[in-house]
């Protein structure tokens, strides 16, 4: 099973890469974009064939190590 | 008087901390030196104080600190240190700290974006710990940095909370001591550069005190923590 797992800095978190992105979008002539928030997307294939199983072992990776809550939050997603 | 200096893979920093730390124990604990344990020797001596160096242990993949925060080595560390076992961290040492929730906090990307290299003052924001009995409250001191990722927010704590406690270690101020927007090098919360667990038996610091320890580096700034641990230690 294929699996998701987004990371995004929790909102009110300063982003200066998000903002450097923003700033060059704007250099770019694109007009109306008014934030930008990077973050990252972790792909993971996993050998686990029940979703809810799946979930619950991807929420361990997150709150373990692939997140760090003290600044950031995960969505995770499962292709099924 | 027996210290270890954790060696991740990546750290570059660990040898200077060796020598600083070796300097004050032969001053004040003579026969004794530290003695470097590898990250995946997760049962060494017993130790009177770790040390995390700074460095980029794991390439800073995933985040700065938080594989070598999972490491073997770091478990036995987070096990020693919730039982009073005095812990050093500087910078990425600082880092992992924090990713190892033995300190409040986190470290993010620097304001400016860019790597900081040169050296900052620093406000001791309190001499009663063991890592700053040698300084005064108030003191300004000069120590380098050298960080991509230096910008402390204190998270769900949040920074009066930790100022009540006492937690704040060190600020960066100006050359007099205020605490003014241009001395802070990474846009860090309350110009905070260092802070310590709420026993105060845990210090993080992104500045680099072992950098200005020794006259022949340009200063000795730095050297008084490594003195005050060893004598308190000893």
């Amino acid at each position: 099973m294929k699996a998701h797992v987004h990371v995004t800095l929790k909102p009110g978190v300063l982003d200066p890469q998000g903002k450097a992105i923003h700033k060059a979008l704007s250099g770019l002539g694109f007009e109306g974009v008014e934030q930008v928030r990077q973050g990252k997307v972790i792909e993971l294939e996993l050998s686990e064939t029940d979703p809810a199983r799946a979930r619950e072992s991807l929420r361990d990776m997150c709150e373990k190590l692939l997140a760090n809550t003290v600044i950031e939050n995960y969505a995770i997603e499962l292709d099924v | 008087m027996k210290a270890a200096v954790i060696v991740f893979p990546g750290s570059n920093c660990d040898r200077d901390v060796q020598v600083a730390l070796a300097e004050a124990m032969a001053r004040h604990a003579p026969g004794t030196a530290p003695v470097m344990v590898w990250h995946k020797d997760a049962d060494f001596e017993k130790v009177d104080l770790i040390v995390l160096p700074g460095g980029f242990s794991y390439g800073d993949y995933l985040r700065c600190g938080a594989m070598a925060a999972q490491s073997p080595v770091m478990k036995e560390v987070v096990g020693r240190a919730e039982k009073g076992v005095p812990v050093l961290g500087i910078c990425n040492g600082f880092q992992i700290l924090t990713e190892a929730g033995l300190l409040p906090g986190a470290l993010i990307r620097n304001a400016s974006l860019k790597f900081v290299c040169r050296d900052v003052n620093l406000r001791v924001e309190t001499g009663q710990s063991l890592f700053t009995s040698r300084y005064e409250q108030g003191q300004t001191i000069r120590v380098p940095v050298a960080h991509h990722d230096g910008n402390y927010i204190a998270g769900g704590e949040d920074v009066a909370r930790l100022e009540d406690r006492g937690q704040i270690a060190f600020r960066y101020c100006d050359p007099e001591g205020a605490l003014t927007g241009p001395s802070n090098p990474n846009g860090s919360a309350a110009n905070i550069a260092g802070v310590f667990n709420e026993t105060k038996t845990v210090l993080g610091l992104m500045p680099h005190p072992e950098r200005l320890a020794d006259p022949a580096l340009g200063g000795t700034d730095g050297r008084p923590m490594f003195d005050g641990l060893v004598e308190a230690l000893s």
